[in-house]
């Protein structure tokens, strides 16, 4: 499973992103480059869908889905738990 | 931000030993609301309409100076306007639309017999293109996008309007059909930001000259579901909404009776409502929970208006 090809394929679903994920670093600010508050539920609501996990109410928040390297590292975490 | 508490509402709100009438029944016995069989659903008494026009006068001579251009909209908007709006988004649970009977006769003698014999009779409504306002802002913003690009001061508005969202509750101060009163300031981020930070001093001036026990929090909107636990963190981690909060009906829970909200460009990119530059609008609103405020008056003033504090009547009536 490559899982920042997986976000960055979620990534380009969003209106925000379409046709420009290519061009996203894993730090570059995704609020910055246009995401939304809605746009981040989208957001988590398809990571679950593709990644089998669920946002535990602690990684609700901007931080969490901040770069694709922090959506990364936070959907490691869950899968890892999900697999404990 | 500044917490500004006081002890006050500690010592009136232990006054209910249990057992006794609730606030809501007291406001009943006394007449200034009226029961109509549905929670959340009051009429009310001349005294307490006397207080919500006072207020709203008041209201009205705090902001004059800003020379806010006036609209009132009947308490239901445009459907299709709802839709676009994004209300739906995150409160699907609190919205109300209009449905009528869209049949014909025979559809008639059917809804009477189903009512006659106690059946839902509903199945002919269709919905309308009205949608009950949830908020006085709502209607505002396609008719000022309508307009074309704001001028480089940007604009204010002065709206109000009884406002529906379906929460049955039993405290007095949740009701499902009550009055808002708005400004809304439309321009750059600084202009609607400075707008919020003036109303922020000024509704805390006007609540502590109405003799009320207050604090200013940061606070979310009631967003839906899962989803909606993100939306909050998002808009409390921002900073984006806060409340001015008086106990009501109890300390632990106070009551949200002005709230100063900046929607960053969320209504500005929903209505393609641009700055003079062409850069999207930001827009801020100052909102005023009209029988919210007057409930904070009855519970802390007690339910005789002739007895409340001299100072807190001529703020009001002058």
């Amino acid at each position: 499973m490559n899982i920042a090809q997986d976000i960055r394929e979620i990534l380009g679903s969003n209106e925000a992103f379409a046709g420009k994920v290519d061009q996203l670093s894993d730090d570059d600010s995704l609020f910055d480059m246009g995401l939304d508050s809605f746009g981040s539920v989208q957001l988590m609501l398809a990571l679950e869908e593709r990644f089998n996990v669920e946002f535990p109410d602690e990684l609700l928040n901007r931080k969490s889905f901040s770069s694709i390297r922090a959506i990364g590292e936070a959907v490691s975490t869950l899968i890892k738990q999900e697999a404990a | 931000m500044d917490s500004i508490s006081s002890p006050q509402g500690d010592l009136i709100l232990d006054d209910e030993p249990e057992g006794s009438p609730t606030f809501l029944d007291r406001l009943f016995d006394h007449g200034l609301l009226i029961r109509t069989g549905v929670d959340g659903l009051y009429g009310r008494s001349g005294a307490f309409e006397s207080v919500v026009e006072a207020l709203d006068r008041l209201i009205s001579r705090l902001g004059a100076a800003d020379c806010a251009e006036v609209m009132r909209f009947p308490p239901g908007m445009s459907r299709p306007a709802f839709e676009r709006s994004g209300y739906l988004k995150g409160f699907p649970n609190l919205a109300g639309t209009i449905h009528s009977f869209c049949g014909d006769g025979a559809g008639h003698a059917e809804i009477l017999a189903c009512v006659e014999e106690g059946r839902d009779w509903t199945g002919q409504q269709e919905a309308t293109d009205v949608v009950l306002t949830p908020a006085a802002c709502y209607p505002l913003y396609p008719v000022a996008a309508a307009r074309g690009a704001l001028p480089a001061e940007g604009r204010l508005f002065d709206l109000q309007s009884y406002c529906f969202r379906r929460e049955p509750s039993l405290e007095p101060t949740r009701m499902q059909l009550f009055r808002m009163r708005e400004y809304v300031r439309m321009g750059s981020p600084e202009q609607v930001l400075a707008f919020r930070e003036s109303w922020l001093e000024r509704g805390t001036a006007m609540m502590r000259d109405l003799g009320l026990p207050l604090a200013i929090d940061v606070a979310n909107d009631p967003f839906f579901g899962r989803a909606g636990r993100m939306l909050a963190n998002n808009q409390r981690a921002q900073g984006l909404k806060f409340e001015l909060n008086v106990p009501v009906n109890s300390v632990e829970k106070p009551t949200a009776c002005l709230s100063f909200n900046y929607h960053q460009d969320h209504f500005g990119s929903t209505w393609e409502l641009q700055q003079a530059d062409g850069s999207v609008a930001h827009t801020a609103c100052v909102g005023f929970g009209l029988e919210r405020i007057t409930l904070a008056l009855l519970r802390h003033h007690g339910l005789d208006l002739a007895a409340w504090p001299e100072a807190v009547r001529t703020s009001l009536w002058g």
